[in-house]
């Protein structure tokens, strides 16, 4: 059973060839057949081999499969090969079964678009390049799909290409996750350089053997990596590219930019979690950036109008108390919220495309209004992902996911109280901005009719995902709730168990009461503001104090401003000026100079007899004179 | 005695085609075409059967060679000799003549018969090139590739073609006259040593000169081959050829006449000089990782299609010459990859912009603008090329430019960090191509024929190419192995390089120069 994992990135690779070759010549029917189908037949490859991994596990609990040799040269020698564990078999249940609902909802969404194919085979070639990433068994092989990856995120973020800002989103999604890349690398050459291998599992066992914990190459290998990571999972300082990478279409935006390619940098960590708990400081790092994120990004999203916006930002802020589990060294938590993480926050974007396509492409949210009644299938799963995202106590995924995150955050014996603190101030803000979406856009007056309802194949996949989010959690829960560990055990198959600290007077069901207590403040507030006392949201911008922290929110903390200074202007500034290569002035120099010399001696070429018997005259006493002197 | 075929071969073809296009303009196509297409057949077959046998590489010198006296009062011998390394850019060479030959078929219409005349005899003096071991030989055919190329660009080329063509012969004249008098100086000292007038290469290889003229003679070839690659600040010729070239003729100066500079470095340079070439070395990279840099800068700033196009070659020739001065095995075999994939890529990327031109009669990105929807093929073609010059995994440049940093990294980790940062600026000149040309709305409301068979017969096999030499390059790395060996064994005996944060270019720490093992 498991030899057919090639098959997982295969079918999509197929599609896509197919789509990209005759895409055009396809007709509207053929063309999700190819689209949907192989993501599909991926997804129930990648149930399969996740049922036979849950009742007879490999020897080991892991299984290679190795294509072919890709490069043999000095001792370098990566192959495509794919190595199947609890970490790599759950991310690829998730990418395929996710994307295939995603795929479902496109193929409906995305059906008067004349891109139509076009799409399908940037998605296909999508899901075969993230399968590729979670499968690859070296890291050549996992930044080949890490690549393909950013390419299609590209692509797709550009997806509407006549429309420049189009453009300039996907190209900054790129670049800057590039920037990021170009750091990924340099830890390749490290690592390589010091250890000898790609392999990833070689490579940490010889890191276990040559590197003592705290080791400066362990240190600076895990930093780069985590480079890397921060930009594809648009962590701090490289957050800046995905709130714009919402001007793709909006199953993208759900698929790509919130549940699978944004958590490729988790995945990361997690893959090469042995680096890091060699590195302690990077390892640190991790957390504060996690923690530093979903406090920012929370906040930004408090002040967007834009719902895709909103829901961008909440992605990076739920991908930084990702980040903050994997700080602590809480692996699994990450993971589960990861999976939880995927099935309510594309619900939220294909709820957000429903609305938006039966609005007439309208994004603003104060533009919207009482769509409860006019919407209520989409109403009932965007409040079922909207309570999993900010945690609803007891009966939603989001809530256990993340009140795991936070009890280990201040259980690990690498956590903090500083920073389990941010993660409960987390909370509050997440409650905070999800319901002022859900209250502004569904309650209220209607502000803009309804013109189209959603199908079928559109409703269906919001329907199953709801679901998810809410059932997703009770695979592991705290003791007091149950004490499954369905989840947490299957990930220690790949993964190490956390080491706990000494608790200091918390419980785990006191640290779950502080975040339900957070997460009612911060509904009560959003009620208040938002359906109470309406004219109160507006005051609070009034002053020019909170216009300007609004503005400063709005726009990112002002970090696109200062990046605009700082890099882009000099670029391209050094570029306009030198286009005309000024080492080219050298020998355009040298050009005039020769002709210059040429006019010079061509003056004396008068023709008067004279002259050159006077010239003849003072070159003979000139070269008598050197002779005699010298 | 194949290696002479398959240079007759040509020179026949060139002047039959001349000779035909008194009658037509489709004979000299026709003969052109089934010159070369025999001649790549024939390089196919070599490397079919070197590849069977290839345990015995290591021990034999040559996998083919013919050595005929020439002028034995002289010591010159036509002597040509071809390992895994000549092997593959034979077959590059064969490959992008078939192409450029295919690529004109439309474009050339004026002089069709000397047009055909001069691609040929390019391509047999590339051929020489590659093939000689005699240095009188090797600098004869480095003479015979430039005149040839002069008229291709100056006949046959864009607006400006004479300035470029002046500036183009210049640049190599002037360059190959140092590696001339280098070629004596090693001649002579030869001779002085052994009392033998030879021009052979294997007998200038255990030359034994003082370090202060190994290294004035090394930069003598150095700076030739370096002007040909280009590299930084030498590159000033390379943007005004390439973009007044007609396509076949930036096809082959991008995917050919650069190589040529490449591979002098690697037979002559290092091997003939070892010392000199590592004493040099940190000069040599600093230069080249400029050139990655200050290349895909210029590139990002131009507004030119086709000279975007040509500034991507500086850059990606730094990651060759990086690749050639870091001199280890993982650096060498990327440079290998990094020049064949640079051929095939950047060779399609003009084919592209060449076909643009013939269409919209502009190379303009303001005025291009929103071709995708009217040209969906040679769009996603373009963007496939695009992808494929930064560095892409997946795509032959990736496997070129990582394995090149891969073993730069065991010399100088700064260089590296630093090319590395000039594959991130490719991203924006790339990005901006398919921004500039595909993208954005159609406002010039071009509507223009798309790929026909002809050029998708080009461009087809040109991405399975690139495809190939991304995900199982091993054939190619296999090929050039035993060659690398043999030309680190030449390189031997020294001290292991080790790079110092400040640059050290001339200083040889008192090092004697050895003998070299032969």
């Amino acid at each position: 059973m498991f030899h057919l994992v090639w098959l997982i990135p295969a079918f999509p690779i197929a599609s896509f060839l197919v789509l990209a070759i005759f895409g055009t010549r396809l007709s509207k029917k053929a063309v999700p057949l190819f689209g949907v189908g192989s993501i599909a037949l991926s997804a129930v490859v990648s149930i399969l081999i996740m049922f036979r991994f849950l009742t007879s596990p490999p020897p080991g609990n892991h299984y290679t499969q190795i294509l072919w040799t890709w490069v043999d040269v000095g001792g370098f020698k990566p192959q495509i090969a794919f190595y199947l564990d609890a970490l790599s078999v759950l991310m690829t249940l998730v990418v395929t079964c996710v994307g295939f609902l995603i795929h479902l909802y496109s193929a409906e969404f995305m059906q008067e678009d004349e891109g139509y194919s076009r799409f399908f085979a940037y998605m296909n070639l999508f899901v075969a390049s993230m399968c590729t990433l979670l499968l690859g068994n070296n890291l050549l092989l996992l930044f080949l799909g890490w690549e393909g990856v950013g390419l299609c995120s590209y692509l797709l973020i550009g997806f509407w290409y006549r429309d420049p800002a189009n453009g300039l989103a996907a190209r900054k999604a790129f670049i800057v996750t590039r920037v990021g890349d170009t750091a990924m690398t340099m830890g390749l050459f490290l690592l390589f350089d010091k250890l000898g291998t790609l392999q990833i599992q070689d490579l940490m066992h010889q890191a276990l053997l040559h590197w003592a914990v705290g080791s400066p190459y362990a240190v600076a290998a895990a930093l780069l990596l985590l480079g890397g990571a921060v930009g594809k999972s648009a962590q701090l300082p490289l957050q800046t590219w995905l709130p714009d990478a919402m001007a793709g279409p909006t199953p993208t935006s759900a698929l790509i930019h919130a549940a699978t390619m944004v958590t490729a940098g988790v995945y990361l960590i997690a893959r090469t979690h042995i680096l890091f708990s060699l590195a302690p400081s990077a390892q640190f790092a991790v957390a504060v950036v996690g923690a530093a994120t979903l406090i920012l990004a929370g906040f930004s999203a408090l002040t967007q109008p834009d719902i895709k916006r909103i829901l961008a930002y909440s992605t990076i802020s739920q991908i930084g108390y990702m980040f903050l589990a994997l700080g602590v060294g809480a692996w699994s938590a990450a993971l589960f919220h990861f999976m939880t993480h995927a099935f309510f926050k594309a619900l939220l974007f294909l709820g957000a495309g429903v609305i938006i396509e039966s609005l007439h492409h309208e994004h603003n949210i104060f533009k919207m209004g009482g769509l409860r009644k006019e919407l209520p299938l989409a109403f009932w799963t965007f409040l079922a992902a909207g309570c999993s995202l900010a945690g609803l106590p007891l009966i939603t995924a989001g809530f256990y996911s993340k009140g795991l995150i936070i009890w280990d955050t201040w259980s690990s014996a690498q956590g903090s109280h500083v920073l389990w603190f941010a993660a409960v101030i987390g909370v509050l803000l997440t409650s905070l901005y999800t319901f002022r979406l859900i209250f502004v856009v569904f309650f209220g007056e209607v502000k803009t009719p309804v013109h189209k309802r959603p199908g079928l194949r559109m409703m269906v996949p919001c329907v199953i995902l709801a679901v998810l989010s809410v059932v997703g959690g009770f695979l592991d829960t705290p003791p007091f709730l149950g004490g499954v560990h369905s989840f947490t055990d299957f990930m220690h198959l790949a993964l190490p168990v956390m080491t706990e600290g000494p608790a200091g007077g918390m419980t785990e069901i006191l640290s779950e009461s502080f975040v339900t207590l957070a997460f009612l403040v911060g509904l009560y507030l959003a009620y208040f503001f938002y359906v109470q006392k309406r004219e109160y949201a507006e005051k609070l911008t009034a002053p020019a104090i909170g216009k300007a922290l609004h503005q400063f929110w709005l726009s990112d903390w002002g970090m696109d401003w200062l990046y605009e200074r700082v890099f882009v202007r000099p670029i391209i500034w050094i570029a306009r000026v030198d286009k005309q290569d000024f080492v080219d002035n050298i020998y355009s120099g040298m050009a005039l100079l020769t002709e210059f010399c040429y006019r010079g001696v061509r003056k004396t070429e008068t023709g008067r007899i004279r002259w050159y018997a006077a010239g003849i005259a003072a070159g003979s006493i000139i070269f008598v004179a050197i002779v005699l002197f010298l | 005695m194949i290696l002479v075929w398959l240079i007759v071969i040509l020179l026949v073809a060139g002047v039959l085609a001349g000779f035909a296009g008194r009658v037509n303009t489709l004979w000299p196509r026709v003969i052109s075409l089934v010159a070369v297409s025999i001649d790549f057949v024939l390089s196919l077959i070599l490397w079919s059967e070197n590849s069977s046998r290839v345990q015995l590489f290591p021990q034999r010198k040559w996998i083919e060679q013919v050595d005929w006296t020439w002028i034995p009062r002289f010591g010159i011998h036509f002597h040509l000799a071809m390992d895994g390394l000549s092997l593959l850019l034979i077959v590059l060479t064969f490959l992008l003549g078939i192409m450029s030959v295919l690529i004109s078929w439309k474009e050339i219409q004026k002089g069709v018969g000397f047009f055909h005349f001069n691609l040929m005899w390019i391509l047999a003096g590339i051929l020489g090139v590659f093939l000689a071991v005699d240095l009188f030989l090797f600098y004869f055919a480095w003479e015979l590739m430039l005149v040839p190329m002069y008229f291709l660009i100056a006949i046959w080329g864009h607006e400006r073609r004479i300035y470029a063509a002046v500036k183009f012969f210049l640049f190599t004249q002037l360059s190959g006259l140092l590696m001339l008098i280098a070629i004596l100086t090693l001649y002579f000292t030869h001779h002085r040593e052994t009392g033998v007038y030879s021009f052979e290469y294997k007998d200038l290889l255990g030359t034994v000169l003082t370090p202060h003229t190994a290294m004035l003679v090394m930069l003598g070839f150095f700076v030739a081959f370096a002007v040909k690659l280009p590299m930084f600040p030498f590159h000033t010729w390379l943007p005004d050829a390439h973009t007044e070239a007609p396509t076949a003729g930036s096809v082959i100066l991008a995917g050919l006449l650069l190589k040529t500079g490449a591979y002098g470095m690697l037979r002559f340079v290092v091997p003939l000089f070892p010392d000199a070439a590592h004493a040099f070395a940190p000069v040599a990279m600093t230069l080249a990782v400029i050139g990655i840099v200050y290349g895909a800068v210029l590139a990002f700033g131009q507004t030119d299609l086709k000279r975007l196009v040509a500034y991507t070659s500086v850059s990606h020739l730094g990651f060759v010459l990086l690749g050639i001065f870091a001199w280890n095995e993982l650096a060498l075999q990327g440079a290998l990859i990094g020049m064949i994939a640079h051929g095939i890529s950047t060779g399609a990327l003009f084919m592209l912009v060449g076909g643009l031109q013939e269409r919209t009669h502009t190379r303009e990105m303001d005025r291009l603008k929103g071709l995708w929807a009217t040209v969906p093929v040679m769009s996603g073609t373009m963007l496939f090329f695009a992808l494929a010059s930064i560095g892409l995994p997946g795509l032959g440049d990736f496997v070129g430019e990582f394995l090149t940093l891969l073993g730069t990294y065991r010399v100088s980790i700064g260089l590296t960090l630093v090319a590395a940062i000039g594959i991130l600026i490719s991203t924006l000149y790339a990005l901006k191509v398919i921004q500039r040309a595909l993208h954005g709305p159609n406002t010039h409301e071009w509507s223009i024929p798309d790929l026909g068979a002809r050029e998708l017969l080009i461009m087809i096999p040109m991405m399975l190419i690139l495809l190939w030499l991304g995900l199982y390059p091993q054939p190619v790395l296999r090929t050039f192995e035993p060659a690398m060996h043999k030309l680190q064994e030449y390189a031997k005996p020294h001290p292991v390089l080790t790079l110092n944060p400040s640059v050290r270019a001339l200083s040889y720490n008192g090092r004697l120069p050895e003998i070299k093992g032969k």
